[in-house]
């Protein structure tokens, strides 16, 4: 298979019909661009865009709720009639809830983390020059980008953006006239999910392809950085999962506008008796939750994938059980599509099927909880550098066991009865799956810009980012789970209404706070992003001394990474502080001719020759030591 | 860099005032309604510009910070001395940020973790709570002990050029440790939760179960309770109207005496059925004091069985709040009025119940009487119901 690859690219001929065919024109480097590096930076900013807007709502709605009965002119200003008298109103605190979580989900921690590096780091680290189809990756960005556009036009029109929750169940989005989200809003959420969907697969069929057929010469799979095994099993779950999302959306555009009952039955809204018939609310969830719930795993796992690989290179250290990683990926992977059933505990399922659901999500412990340990296991002893990325990687890892252990609770069907829908599964997911999978992308961010932008960023800065960011996701989120203890439902416009609510009041204040602290924190990311994309301090070959492929690319971005030949590979990306090398790291293109003191007999487990080899030369070695 | 000269400080500037000149209606397709007119724009300007220039103050401190910090390590350089030593700092705060993290979420628990739900108000809640608890406990155990590990590693192997890290790729034996731990306590876990989950959601309808009908809808509660036969008539949403609020169907005898209440009443230490319909969109019938949940989705009646173990009165001992009551929320975002749908829940004695629902009204209002007996008067061949319901008075 690689090798192919490699014929494919033939090295000179590649360089000359370079030159030849392409013109760089201003239109073809910096928008249309081809070049999997350009499009990894258009998805990044994109989606650093996207979720600083993301951002924004979740602060407008936090301030509803911590003060849900003071008027604030400013909002009237800036939302107009979203925002009357000063207040949010109950429907635009809806939208905002539904389009914040739409916009992290999917823009940010889909698109902006996968599209990121998957584009970025693929083709870079399995040595390939570029996607197999350059022309279809750049679709998906534009695809992704238009995606974008329409969802964020919903704020322009009249009755407001879609605003259903995110999870948009039918007969609520499906009505246009249950509430005013569901009308034009709802309308253009679908189109734009469709258009987003679209550009998934375009970008996912590319990284698989890409994968299985460009790696460079003796980059065989169990060579494979962990981050390249972790966004190729993204994209996989990607491409079987987000078909079925379209399905479900299709047929809900004809409920909504062909009159068709796929979800809908018996249904008298406001007095007025409705003809549909036939249909089944718990269809959309079942086709929803079959894309949704390997969602949450095609956020977490690439960010798995930064966190082992920036673990690993910063700790010096060799990541501990990397089979064990890859074999957990795989699990989680599979077994990610057998357990969508937890979302819908009390909804009406068959308790029985509930009770299937509940073992198979429990199992889907095991593989999170190994991948933990060997995070722990990889610090142990190691000789830890503590970059930005180091700490962005090490509060992920904090962040995944927080809300992985509450997910025990939800997983629990008998548990889940009492804390579905509460503030406990907002504090669960906003940990496991916002938090860690947004830190994972960071801890990305600050290790790979010298190879996106070809200069550093600045250390203190990120030192400030990290703990800002850190304790003030844990301020928001820990003291959730109380609430959701004490049963306050998620998706409340105001507490005021329930006496037994209103003493949390004082805690919602404190939230709201952590989260504007938080919110500032990133204005400091935002500053150095940008600064340092001018101004920051040029960047060296291999700032981080790491093992990987792309460090050996030349500083200075080439259509086709490498000039002249693609390094082959020749061991594992993990040899970190190996005993014996006088260096703490040996990259993979480095034969074991060139490292015979440290070289373990390991090393040669399906190579008789080389184990030949360095038999020869240990016992020459201990012949020397002998005859001294 | 092309885009370079494209962003200087001067445009930048240009365009934050003309964003701030144009931009203030950014989002107003109408002009807001009500008295926002009369709010004085001077004075929320000058309380937002406060905002502004006390987060530019700040990042002028930080920018200062950092200035200091970088003369110093400068200095220290040229004098041949090392610089500041980060990897020491960021080991340090690891370690601050353990004990003070775990002394934080020590508090919560206590203080926040002591607001939470009380005592179970139900038979089966019991048994949720003491799983709650046994899982709670394995957690938390993980909980301290890993976040330890995390941040106690990053302290105690904080980089320095003296050390080289121990190259250790993998340990067969303990990576089968825990895999095989972890599989073990999950199995407890799940095989407790499986029989617990099968029990409280038998719902089946047993001799003496007490029936209720509880129908959601934009955005309040309508319950009905079956009258002196004990059976709830049976439901047609194509019958609903001003009077049949939730569709009640007449040709079924059962219908006759079913009463409407404003309160969920229901008698202590008997078996509740609650019978859960949903009129426009899906809802949620969320009792948290009876760790009891089931939506309410339209076209598919569900149902939950519970039986309520303490009184209202004896819960206002228990919380020492003389005005408590058991509430039902929504629980399933249905539209702008999902976070007030809330429905009174009182616990009474036998003899209170019974008392109670004589003074109930029937469903069967005399409203409701006069539609399906001017619905009589029509021709025969268009409403034969009304006729059989004649025939059956």
């Amino acid at each position: 298979m690689s090798t192919l690859a490699v014929h494919d690219h033939g090295v000179v001929h590649h360089e000359e019909s370079h030159e030849h065919h392409h013109k760089a024109t201003f239109l073809n480097t910096y928008v249309f661009s081809q070049d999997h590096k350009y499009i990894a930076k258009q998805f990044l900013v994109t989606g650093i865009i996207m979720a600083f807007i993301a951002m924004s709502l979740s602060i407008l709605f936090r301030i509803q709720l911590a003060y849900p009965e003071k008027s604030f002119p400013f909002l009237t200003t800036l939302l107009g009639h979203f925002a009357p008298n000063g207040r949010i109103s109950a429907d635009f605190y809806m939208s905002l809830v539904t389009i914040h979580g739409t916009i992290m989900v999917f823009f940010v921690l889909t698109a902006g983390l996968s599209g990121t590096f998957a584009n970025l780091l693929i083709p870079l680290q399995i040595g390939a020059r570029d996607m197999a189809s350059p022309f279809v990756n750049m679709l998906s960005y534009w695809f992704f980008l238009m995606a974008s556009i329409v969802m964020l036009s919903s704020f322009f029109v009249q009755s407001g953006p879609a605003s259903g929750g995110w999870t948009i169940y039918p007969p609520l989005s499906a009505l246009p006239k249950s509430m005013p989200g569901s009308g034009m809003g709802m309308t253009l959420w679908l189109v734009s999910m469709v258009m987003f969907i679209a550009s998934q697969l375009m970008g996912g069929i590319n990284y698989i392809s890409t994968v299985l057929n460009m790696r460079t010469k003796g980059m065989d799979l169990w060579k494979m950085p962990l981050t390249v095994w972790a966004l190729f099993l993204t994209a996989v779950l990607g491409v079987l999962s987000f078909p079925v999302l379209v399905a479900g959306v299709v047929l809900l555009i004809f409920d909504r506008s062909a009159g068709t009952s796929f979800y809908l039955s018996d249904i008298v809204l406001n007095g007025s008796v409705q003809p549909y018939e036939g249909g089944s609310p718990i269809l959309f969830q079942h086709l929803f939750w079959f894309l949704g719930h390997p969602e949450v795993y095609i956020v977490i796992m690439p960010a798995m994938g930064l966190s082992s690989e920036v673990l690993s290179v910063n700790s010096r250290k060799p990541i501990f059980g990397y089979h064990a990683m890859v074999y957990s990926l795989i699990g989680i992977s599979v077994l990610s599509f057998i357990v969508w059933g937890h979302h819908m505990f009390v909804t009406g399922m068959n308790p029985f099927l509930g009770g299937v659901f509940m073992i198979t999500t429990l199992i889907i412990a095991v593989p999170s909880a190994v991948k933990t340990f060997n995070w722990l296991a990889t610090l142990w002893r190691g000789n830890i550098r503590f970059t930005p990325a180091m700490l962005f990687a090490i509060g992920m890892v904090s962040f995944f066991i927080s809300g992985g252990l509450t997910g025990i609770f939800l997983g629990n069907a008998a548990l889940d009865i009492n804390l579905h829908d509460t503030y406990f599964v907002v504090a669960h997911f906003h940990l496991v799956m916002g938090s860690a999978a947004i830190f994972g992308m960071l801890a990305g961010v600050y290790h790979w810009f010298p190879k996106m932008f070809r200069r550093m960023m600045d250390e203190r800065l990120g030192y400030l980012h990290f703990w800002l960011t850190f304790i003030g996701a844990y301020l928001v989120f820990f003291p959730m789970h109380f609430m959701g203890l004490e049963g306050v439902p998620r998706r409340y416009y105001a507490f005021t209404e329930f006496e037994s609510m209103k003493h949390w009041l004082t805690v919602n204040v404190f939230i709201t706070w952590s989260a504007i602290m938080a919110g500032i924190a990133q204005l400091a990311f935002a500053y150095n992003f940008i600064h340092s994309i001018f101004w920051g301090k040029k960047t060296v070959q291999n700032p981080w001394n790491s093992n990987t492929l792309e460090w050996t690319a030349p500083i200075e971005h080439h259509h086709g990474n490498w000039i002249g030949e693609i390094p082959t590979v020749y061991r594992w990306p993990y040899d970190y502080s190996k005993p014996g090398h006088d260096e703490d790291f040996i990259p993979q293109h480095i034969p074991f001719s060139q490292t015979m003191s440290s070289n373990l007999p390991h090393d040669f487990e399906d190579n008789p020759g080389g184990l030949a080899e360095h038999t020869k030369w240990t016992d020459a070695q201990k012949a020397n030591e002998a005859v001294k | 860099m092309g885009f370079k000269h494209l962003i200087n400080s001067k445009k930048t500037l240009s365009l934050f005032a003309a964003f701030v000149l144009f931009g203030t209606n950014l989002m107003a397709q109408t002009p807001a309604q009500g008295d926002a007119a009369t709010v004085d724009k001077g004075a929320m300007w000058t309380g937002i510009a406060y905002y502004v220039l006390l987060f530019l103050v700040a990042a002028v401190c930080v920018a200062i910070v950092g200035k200091i910090l970088r003369v110093y390590d400068l200095t220290q350089k040229m004098q041949g001395k090392k610089g500041i030593n980060w990897n020491g700092v960021m080991g340090i705060c690891c370690a601050i940020f353990i004990v003070a993290g775990i002394y934080g979420a020590y508090w919560s628990l206590t203080v926040q973790g002591a607001m939470k739900l009380p005592e179970s108000a139900s038979a089966h809640g019991g048994s949720i709570d003491d799983m709650f608890t046994t899982t709670t406990i394995l957690t938390l155990i993980v909980f301290v002990i890993t976040q330890i590990c995390l941040f106690g590693f990053a302290f105690v192997y904080r980089g320095s050029d003296k050390r080289k890290a121990h190259f250790l790729p993998h340990n067969n034996t303990i990576e089968k440790v825990w895999t095989i731990i972890p599989a073990i306590v999950l199995t407890i876990l799940v095989v407790f939760g499986f029989f617990t989950w099968q029990r409280v959601e038998n719902s089946s309808q047993q001799k003496g179960d007490i029936n209720i009908d509880v129908t959601g809808h934009q955005f309040a509660w309508e319950i009905r309770y079956p009258g002196a036969d004990g059976e709830l008539g049976s439901l047609n949403f194509r019958l609903t109207t001003a009077a049949n609020k939730l569709g009640v169907d007449f040709k079924d005898r059962h219908s006759f005496d079913d009463l409407s209440a404003d309160t969920l009443v229901v008698p202590v230490d008997k078996s509740i059925r609650l019978n859960i319909h949903a009129q426009d969109v899906i809802h949620s019938v969320y009792m948290p004091h009876f760790r009891l949940q089931q939506n309410a989705v339209p076209g598919l009646p569900t149902f939950f069985k519970f039986v309520p173990t303490i009184t209202t009165a004896k819960m206002r001992m228990i919380t020492g709040n003389a005005n408590f009551e058991y509430l039902l929320y929504c629980n399933k975002i249905c539209g702008s009025g999902h976070w007030n749908m809330q429905k009174v829940v009182r616990v009474v004695s036998q003899a209170e119940y019974q008392d109670w629902i004589t003074k109930q009204k029937p469903y069967l209002s005399d409203q409701l009487r006069k539609e399906l007996h001017v619905a009589d008067s029509k021709p025969a061949n268009q409403v034969s119901a009304s006729n059989r319901l004649a025939v059956n008075n």
